[in-house]
């Protein structure tokens, strides 16, 4: 080759090479011999031991995961969809999130259209409902777990504060979230340098998830400003701050995950997967934690399904796996693993579940408490932007809690901030 | 034939060679800054495939909202408070750097170690360090009787906060820029400022800053962009959660990034409003290098 050639012809095909790996290639096997499955989930499901079942059953699937935090692992899948490439073939999505796929559903292949429509009775008739789209013709998503609440309490510093220990008598203390508060008082009397709870916005959030509506009304219109509910849910939960009850402590920050080992707060709106977070985070504090009823009676906090993008390739396996994970004997084995609560009745009457219980939580019946919880949640309509509204509605109780702002004042900024958000 | 060929190479190869950064520039550069500029005249959520057009209407709301207001004072007050203690921190540790020591190399590295961590692990370590509850701050303050600093909760505190954690990050790398200037400058005139009797300090200041002018003006712009779009410090600093997106509950220290991101990427997904973020940041960046432009370019008079 002349120079001249080399010198020109070099930087054209460095710059075709460049173009080209830009594009990159991602074909998908053809024929159906071997297959793929990517799963994308936000924190641990315990899926794993379960894949490796899968596979040897079905030797021509392979699965894979990915895992990334909760807020990174919805953006994603939602930029995902809005490209049109890059979801994988199984995707978490929670509660929170759920409802703003429901609305706009065309993005999800149709669960009812893959045969699920048989497997309705498996799940909670309201779990179920979550899952299907606003005019109710497509299903999202299958169940995963269900967040029915108890409240987790330190036995070692209600005993000192004088309060009673067992947790039928815990229970008692508190049929009503204005006697929780109450109870409160009595604690912080006891124990003045202690907290009683780890937020207040748990506490808000428990009891406007407990009400017969939250804040959207069946027709997806926001109603924080008229939802009488909502108002009686804040006055307490300002009340309890008043009383200096709460920790301040933001979920999911360093302080609140290093607080449950120091044992600075005394209780937690305790849905069946925060046990797992409570476990991790306070390892010496084994036996000091107890699980009582939640006030207020029942409700649901939290909870996922599993959903099929419509850029996945191979739907009918990818269905036939999720069908699989979510069907009543794999849930048990993770709620054994995790604690996420099956969302399949027919478990609750099962006396391996029932009859759970760990010796972490001071032996608590960890399957009677939640299967009591769960079914005894009455649906709530949950509308768009339910995350986001309730991150809202968590800032003024924040500001609160910092002295930024009395509560009047923060409430009017709520108002006018989800008002923005309609 | 050949006469042609060679022509042609010796005016259109130089092109050739260069144009692999053009083309990947324009292509990941120069075109989303041309599609995010269609979209922010679009009511353009993600999830829905209606997008209207709405002309001006992003740019009118966002003016128009208080929370943007808020968040631009913020960034321009964490930018004051880590530019500058930066900048002057820099020139006199390159200073320092730039004098006889035993053991150059091994100070010079060092101060690019902070800037190779990465800037999660700094956020981590410096978050539990402000920490309210468990803070090694808060503890040595308590120690000497001066109480607890709630260090996220206040304006000016979290302000500080961050902008401790971009100092620390950026003096370093910025003093090894500095250093790199001042080797240019002619050991003759320290030589004689010595003799004449000058200190370390008028050294610094009547020689070694003007001598090194494009270099003062190169980094006080390459600090302002980066401290206007500072976005995983005041991010990792409320700890994950919905506080990371808005910055507090009180948005206290809500920048423009976090503001971008916050209707980015929440509420939504309103793709156009957060495109008009982006286009006004745009704006404002680089009327902020115009401005530092002019201030900096001041510096010689001081000679």
């Amino acid at each position: 080759m002349r120079a001249w050639t080399r010198r020109l012809l070099v930087p054209i095909m460095v710059t075709g090479l460049l173009a080209t790996a830009a594009c990159g290639s991602d074909e998908q096997p053809t024929g159906n011999e071997k297959i793929t499955l990517n799963v994308a989930l936000f924190g641990d499901f315990g899926f794993k031991p379960l894949y490796e079942e899968y596979s040897k059953a079905h030797p021509n699937i392979t699965i894979k995961e990915r895992i990334s935090d909760y807020a990174a692992h919805h953006q994603s899948l939602i930029s995902h969809l809005a490209t049109g490439s890059g979801a994988a073939d199984i995707e978490a999505v929670e509660i929170g999130y759920l409802s703003s796929f429901t609305a706009t559903p065309n993005r999800f292949h149709n669960l009812l259209d893959l045969g699920a429509g048989s497997l309705e009775s498996q799940w909670l008739p309201w779990k179920w409902q979550q899952g299907l789209s606003t005019d109710k013709k497509t299903l999202i998503g299958l169940g995963t777990d269900v967040g029915g609440m108890a409240m987790c309490y330190r036995t070692d510093l209600f005993k000192a504060a004088g309060l009673p220990t067992d947790r039928e008598a815990v229970s008692k203390l508190w049929p009503t979230w204005d006697e929780y508060v109450a109870t409160g008082k009595r604690y912080k009397a006891a124990a003045p340098k202690s907290y009683f709870m780890e937020a207040s916005g748990n506490m808000f959030r428990a009891m406007v998830e407990q009400a017969p509506t939250g804040v959207y009304d069946d027709a997806d219109k926001l109603i924080v400003d008229s939802n009488a509910a909502v108002k009686k849910a804040w006055d307490l939960t300002v009340d309890a701050i008043a009383a200096d009850q709460s920790a301040k402590l933001a979920a999911w920050t360093p302080e609140w995950s290093a607080a449950f080992g120091k044992g600075t707060f005394a209780t937690i709106v305790c849905p069946a997967w925060m046990t797992a977070y409570i476990e991790t985070n306070a390892k010496d504090a084994a036996g000091k934690w107890d699980i009582a009823a939640v006030p207020g009676g029942a409700g649901s906090m939290g909870g996922s399904h599993l959903a099929l993008p419509k850029q996945g390739k191979h739907a009918q396996a990818a269905y036939d796996l999720i069908t699989w994970l979510t069907a009543p004997e794999q849930q048990k084995k993770i709620f054994k693993a995790t604690g996420n609560f099956p969302s399949t009745p027919s478990l609750y009457t099962d006396p391996d579940l029932t009859g759970f219980s760990k010796p972490f939580f001071n032996n608590a019946p960890l399957g009677k408490i939640f299967t009591a919880s769960a079914q005894a949640v009455q649906p709530q309509h949950q509308g768009p932007k339910q995350g986001d509204v309730f991150n809202t509605i968590g800032a003024g109780l924040g500001r609160i809690e910092q002295g930024k702002q009395s509560a009047d004042d923060a409430w009017k900024q709520v108002l006018s901030d989800v008002a923005k958000l309609g | 034939m050949r006469t042609w060929l060679y022509k042609a190479d010796t005016q259109l190869s130089p092109y050739v060679y260069i144009s692999p950064f053009f083309i990947l520039f324009a292509v990941f550069g120069l075109f989303p800054l041309g599609y995010t500029a269609w979209v922010s005249l679009h009511d353009w959520s993600l999830l829905s495939d209606e997008h209207s057009f709405v002309g001006l209407g992003n740019y009118a709301e966002l003016l128009a909202d208080p929370y943007f207001w808020n968040a631009l004072r913020n960034t321009l007050s964490i930018l004051a408070l880590s530019t500058i203690p930066q900048l002057i921190l820099a020139l006199i540790l390159a200073h320092l750097v730039n004098r006889p020591l035993r053991a150059k190399t091994l100070w010079r590295l060092g101060m690019l170690l902070p800037n190779v961590t990465s800037v999660v692990a700094v956020v981590v370590i410096f978050s539990q360090l402000f920490g309210r509850d468990f803070g090694l701050i808060n503890w040595l303050l308590e120690s000497f009787g001066l109480g607890r600093i709630d260090w996220q909760a206040g304006v000016a505190s979290s302000h500080v906060a961050i902008a401790a954690m971009i100092t620390w990050r950026w003096t370093g790398y910025n003093a090894l820029i500095f250093l790199a200037a001042m080797q240019a400058v002619p050991k003759e005139l320290y030589e004689s400022a010595t003799l004449d009797g000058a200190t370390a300090g008028q050294q610094l200041r009547k020689i070694t800053i003007p001598s090194i002018r494009p270099t003062v003006i190169f980094v006080v712009i390459v600090s302002t962009i980066y401290g206007l779009q500072v976005f995983a410090e005041p991010q990792l600093f409320a700890g994950g959660g919905p506080n990371g997106i808005i910055g507090g509950p009180d948005r206290q220290f809500q920048t423009l990034t976090l503001y971008m991101y916050e209707h980015g990427f929440n509420r939504g997904f309103e793709f156009g409003y957060a495109s008009a973020t982006a286009w006004v940041m745009f704006g404002l960046i680089v009327l902020a290098a115009a401005v530092n432009y002019l201030i900096t370019r001041r510096i010689r008079s001081s000679r």
